[in-house]
Order: C-alpha cells, then structure tokens, then sequence
C-alpha cells in the first residue's frame, strides 16, 4: 500500500472533485454541478436533514407514548407527527437513501464510467427531491396544520381531513418523479457505461442489485404517481374515483397504493443488500461465495416483490383465491432473501474478519434483516397475519427490516465509502462505540413491540392500556439509547468531513472493486483512462490459499 | 451532455442509444401512469356496466373520431419531419413540425368545445346534474374528465417539447447527422396518440 500512495503522489496532479472548478465555483459549484459525485453529497446532506426531522418525530412519538393517556401532546397532533415521520422517512430518507446517495456516487465508479448516462437529469431529480421535501415541511407550518392520514393516505379519510394532504400528496407524487429520473438514468448507465470488458458477470454486486432497484423504480413508481394525483383531484374537485360516497371503491385505492409501495420496500432493501454484498468479500478477504446466485436473486426479488402486494390487505376483504396467492408469493420472496442471507455467511465461512465498522453494521444488517423477514414471513400466514394486523408487531417487522435492514445498510455504506468521498477517516474508535449504542438501542426501542403487538397492542394509538406499559416504557428508553448512537455517529463523521486523519492511499480498506483503484478523493471524471476489465470484480489471494488448506484437512 | 470544456482532454459525451433508451423507460412510466387509470376504469366498467353504457351515449362521437384523424395525422407529420430531417430537407422538416403543433392545438380546441359543451349540460365533477345521477355515471363522468384532461396535458407538454425542437432544427441543433432529440419528441408524440387511440373507443365507442 505504501507503494501505491507513492505513486498517487506522482501523478496526483488532478484536482479532487471536491477542490474541482468547474463554471461555477463555491456553492453553486455544487448546486449548478451535473457531477455525480458532487450530486451525491448533494444528497447525502438533504437527506441527512431530513432524516433527522423524521427522528425527532419518532422520539417525540415514542416519548408521548412513555405513558398511557396524555404526556406530552394531544391526539391530533400525535396523528400528523406520526404521518409526519412515516412521509418523510419513507418518501424522503429511505427510498432515495441508498440509490440516490451511494448510487449516484458510486454506481459509475464500481462500472468504470465518468459519470451516469444522463448527468442534468440527474441533477434535476435532486432538485425534485429538495422541492417535494421542502412541500412535506411546509405543510407543517401552514394553517390547517400538517396531514393526519398516515403514510398511506386510506380513502375515504384523506378526502374528507381539513388537514393539509394535499401538501404531502404533492409531495410523494415529485419525490416519485424524482425517483423515476435516478432509476431511469441508472439502468441507462449500467447497459449502456460500463468499461469495456466488464460483461454482465463481472460487475460488482452492488451495481446488481442497484440496477434491480432502478429498474423497480421505473415501473413501480409511477401506479403510486397516478394514485396519489387521483386522491388529490378527489379532493380538489370532487371528482368521483375512490370516494364510496361517489360509488368508488376505497378498496381499489389501497390495491393501487400497495401495487406500488409493497416494491417500494425492495426498492429499500435491495442497494443495502448490494451494500453488504461489497463489503463483507473486503473485510472476511475472501472471494463472494455464490456470486451469481446473489445477482439473480436480486432480480428474483424485483420480480416477486413487485407479485405480492395484496397480502398489506389479508382483512380488507379478498377472495380466497387471491388471499391464498398473495400468501404463497409472499412466503416465495423469502426464499431470495435467505439465499443471499446464506451466501453472505458461507463467506464469511474461514474468512479473515476484521471488524471494522462498515463490517459491524453489515454483520447487525444480517442479524437484524433475518428477524425483520423471519417475522415477515409469519405475517405472510393468513391465519397470523389476522391476529398481528395493525398491531405493533407489524411496526416492529417493519423497523426490523427497514432501519435494521436499509439504515443499517446506509450506515455500512457510509462508513465504507467516507474515506473515498472526503479523503478522510472518521474516529475508528468513536464510531464503533456509536454502532454499539445504535445497535443496543435498536433492540432495546424495537423488540418490546413484537411482543405487545402479539399481546394486542394496536398501531397508530394514541392511548393504550396500562398493561402495556413496560413494554412502552422499555421502547422509548430504547429510543434514547438510539438517539445517542445517532448524535455520536453524527458528530464523529460530521466532524472528521474537515479535521479527520487525512486519507491519501487510493485504497485503505483493501477493496478489489474499481472506485478503490482510483485516486482518493476522486478527480472530476473519476478515471484518467477508462479501465479495461478482465476479471472477476472479488478475488481475493487469501481465498486460494484458505481453499487449499481446506482441501488438505 | 457533461459541460467537459476545462479539462485537458475534452471529450464530449454523445450516446444516442443510451439517449433512445432512457426515452423508451420514461415512456414505460408514461403507460404505466396511464395504465393505473386503465385500470380503474375496466374495475369500475365491470362494477357498472349498463351505467358506462349509458354516460358514454351523451359523448359526442362524431366530435371524437375527427379528433382522432386529427391526432393520427399529427403522428405522421411527426414521423415525416424526422425523415425529412434524415434526408437534410430542414426547411421541410420545421414545416412538418409546425403542422403537428397546429395540430395538437386543433386537437385541444375541439376539446375545449367539447368540453363547455357538457358543461353547460351541467355535467361536471361535483355539479347537481350529476350528482342526480346514479355511481356509474359519476364515476363515468369522472374518469372522462381525468383522463382526457391528463392527455390533454400530455398534448400541451408534446406542444412545447416540439417547439423547443423547432427551434433546435431552425438553430442547426438538430441535423442529419444528430437528430435523436427529434427522435424522441417524435417518440413521446407517438405516445400521446396511442393513449388517444385507448381512450376514443374506452369513452365513446361504447355505447
């Protein structure tokens, strides 16, 4: 490695694309810049934003419900910051999370491209982004106060609220554009910018399971476009179309809302998949075991998932045909998922592990992913989906999955990549002292609500029973402990962006994939020739010799 | 596409596959937008079928098929301006262009008037004629008014998107030798019309 340092130092006469200058300079040098690097932080900052506006909902949601009846603000007020953090979580922080901030900055790195297919449109979809985040917040401060529905805006109610929908409609319906735009210009890039010798097995598996997601985007996103302007034209002009009381079926809303946002989870989960695939083959130095299993199984993911959606509705009224299908589909994506799940721990199988952070997340990535779809698969038996149905439960499966899982995943990817991004290191120490609070008080916040939501808790409540009350109580101690792990980590990246130990060598995790062969930060187009690739994206010399020792005993 | 010009070697990024395909995945979003629609409307054709039978009758028909001529033939003076374009006759290509603006904007006219004219029959989303009414013409009327109008803001979009490629084709932009933006306005023009082609027999030719 120090080699390779020196000879950075040689021909590092480039600027990074962070001290780049372009036509613009200073902070329009980011905003005006069609740089997918540049767009990734872009969005990695308005993201971070508006994820800690979703957390501070959260806390505040868990704090009222420390005790039954009041404690710290009314119904209503608990109804919208509860459809508050459920938008801007869902809408604002995970969908986009992954593909618009690690996609963008590392998608045509890992396939050696100067940049993506469409660099404006990439930066237009950011400014979608902003726009229909900056409609969600607004909503809040307006009179009429903020939307009341829950995330999922069930008709008949969204129509007939005096509570500003309208705003978060808006809102989803141009996050949706926007991510229409990132997931069209990523299957675009991924067929048409990949280095010349990089045929389809030789991609790196995160680009697989980020172009499965692209492609969920295109086609699952626009069904929940359309329903959402729908629901918003109902309200505005009274047009008939879900509303019972105009003959429409409130049913159908819920199917076309589900059509698209059961895909919408594996367009969550899959890049924090893809990110797991990356980095345990780096930090268990050894080659991907099952390789094209994990990028079919992607695929097979993208297919299913976008198959099951009716099985958010097993209560709403279905035939018995169609809740049997929706059942045994369900149960089907299960087997994707643990396919992966065992190939990421075949290897690690006689791997050399080190433990760094990005590695520590992975590892609770698979241990908290395999109860969050363990229990999603139990919810995908009808007779026990019966009996868990907007209970708690549900809402414990789903953090399971979706912070477990994709925040997780987010974290790893954050802690594998920052060194390249900003050319410095975080506080190694600090940051896995962070993991461990963030991972502690997950449990901690979650787990008690499997087990009252078993014993009946409802969801959404805003007052509860007394006998719940150690559950709640532990849970919201949980969120504290969380909260904590989330400042620290925060302070320790937020602070190292300037005053980190600088990070010069091109690769100081010892990664095979291409963005750890260029120089750190990278320059403006990343590659002063485009590689020319003739390998297999993992291959680790340590993997030959662990083989052989095997074969001998 | 990338604005390259201060580093050392200058390359400039011209994918017109690449540039193709993106179009054609929009378009995919584009008929699935529509297609969640489609939906609604065969969910709610089969709930109410005498009803859809019966609201389609107030249609007029005649008014329908004379926008569709007008539209399919929008479609191939679009197709005819790209080839034009091919065989570097520009003049004749922006002439082209302009007549299927003209007709889009004679298509959106005919609209309007068909339009007022249920109106002032006191058909309109939320009106006391209609609400009298039973389900099936409420939500008939409905979806007629949604979706007819999001094609029709698709034909104001199609409008200004081939204005802009006017201007590109008066600019020498748009050449013999690089014509996929034209390309894929005609693209999106294409598409327009499809929906169109759905949505004339779903509303009026069913009666």
């Amino acid at each position: 490695m120090a080699v390779e340092s020196a000879t950075i130092k040689s021909n590092g006469h480039e600027p990074s694309y962070l001290e780049y200058k372009g036509k613009h300079t200073g902070l329009l040098g980011w905003i005006l810049s069609t740089d997918h690097k540049r767009i990734g932080i872009l969005y990695l900052v308005s993201l971070s934003i508006f994820f800690l506006v979703g957390v501070t909902f959260g806390v505040l949601m868990r704090l009222e419900l420390i005790a039954p009846g009041r404690t710290i603000m009314d119904a209503q007020t608990y109804n919208s910051i509860f459809t508050l953090h459920g938008v801007i979580m869902i809408f604002l922080f995970v969908v986009p999370g992954l593909p618009a901030v690690f996609g963008n900055f590392v998608l045509p790195l890992l396939i050696g491209a100067k940049d993506v297919a469409f660099p404006r449109i990439n930066l237009m979809s950011w400014y979608m982004y902003v726009i229909g985040g900056l409609l969600a917040i607004v909503a809040i401060l307006l009179p009429g106060g903020p939307a009341d529905t829950g995330w999922t805006f069930y008709i008949p109610y969204s129509v007939r609220t005096n509570t500003n929908v309208m705003f978060a409609l808006f809102a989803a319906f141009i996050l949706g554009f926007s991510s229409i735009l990132t997931g069209l210009n990523f299957v675009t890039t991924v067929h048409r910018l990949r280095a010349p010798g990089m045929t389809w097995f030789k991609m790196p598996l995160s680009v697989w399971s980020l172009y499965s997601t692209a492609w969920v985007q295109v086609l699952a996103t626009p069904i929940i476009g359309i329903t959402l302007l729908l629901v918003a034209v109902e309200r505005w002009l009274g047009v008939g179309i879900f509303d019972p009381a105009l003959g429409g079926d409130p049913v159908l809303y819920q199917h076309l809302f589900w059509i698209y946002s059961h895909p919408a989870v594996y367009i969550m989960i899959l890049p924090a998949m893809g990110v797991v695939s990356e980095i345990i083959p780096v930090f268990a130095r050894r080659t991907i075991f099952g390789y094209k299993f994990i990028a079919f199984s992607s695929i097979a993911i993208a297919l299913f998932g976008s198959l099951v959606w009716a099985h958010h509705m097993f209560t709403v009224g279905m035939s018995d045909t169609g809740q049997f299908v929706f059942s045994l589909l369900t149960m089907l994506v299960a087997i994707p998922s643990a396919i992966k799940v065992f190939n990421w721990v075949a290897t690690l199988y006689k791997g050399s592990i080190e433990l760094a952070t990005p590695m520590l997340f992975v590892l609770a990535f698979i241990f908290l992913f395999t109860i969050g779809g363990l229990t999603g698969v139990m919810q995908g038996i009808l007779t026990v989906d019966i009996q868990v149905h907007d209970t708690s439960f549900i809402v414990a499966h789903f953090h399971y999955v979706m912070f477990g899982g994709t925040g997780f995943g987010f974290f790893a990817a954050l802690h594998y990549w920052f060194p390249k991004m900003f050319g410095r290191m975080y506080n190694r120490k600090l940051a896995k002292v962070a993991f461990w609070f963030l991972f502690v008080g997950f449990n901690v916040l979650y787990f008690p609500m499997f087990i009252m939501g078993w014993l009946g808790m409802p969801r959404r409540y805003y007052d509860y029973l007394p006998e719940f009350q150690p559950y709640h109580f532990v849970s919201t101690v949980g969120s504290w402990i969380l909260v904590a792990g989330l400042l620290m980590m925060i302070y320790n990246l937020y602070h190292s962006v300037k005053k980190g130990q600088v990070v010069t060598e091109k690769n100081p995790w010892g990664g095979e994939t291409l963005e750890w062969q260029i120089d750190t930060p990278p320059i403006h187009e990343n590659f002063t020739d485009i590689p020319k690739i003739d390998s297999d994206p993992y291959q680790y010399k340590m993997n030959d010799d662990v083989l052989e020792k095997e074969e001998v005993s | 596409m990338s604005s390259t010009e201060h580093t050392a070697e200058t390359h400039v990024h011209r994918d017109d596959i690449g540039s193709r395909m993106g179009m054609w995945l929009f378009l995919f979003t584009e008929l699935i937008l529509f297609g969640g629609m489609f939906l609604i409307y065969s969910v709610y054709r089969f709930e109410y079928p005498e009803a859809f039978h019966l609201a389609a009758k107030e249609l007029n028909t005649i008014m329908g098929a004379f926008n569709t001529a007008v539209l399919l033939t929008s479609s191939m003076t679009m197709a005819l301006s790209i080839v034009a374009i091919q065989r570097n006759q520009k003049i004749l290509s922006i002439w082209l262009q302009m007549i299927t603006i003209f007709l889009a904007l004679f298509f959106l006219v005919n609209k309007y008037f068909e339009w007022t004219a249920k109106f002032h029959h006191g058909i309109y989303p939320g009106s006391e004629e209609l609400l009298s009414k039973g389900s099936g013409e409420i939500l008939f009327f409905g979806l007629y008014y949604v979706m007819t109008g999001l094609h029709g803001i698709h034909v104001i979009v199609g409008m200004v998107l081939i204005g802009v490629m006017t201007r590109m084709t008066r600019k020498d932009i748009i050449t013999k030798d690089s014509y996929v933006r034209l390309e894929n306005a005609g693209l999106y023009w294409h598409l327009v019309d499809i929906i169109w082609i759905f949505l004339f027999p779903l509303f009026y030719l069913i009666t």
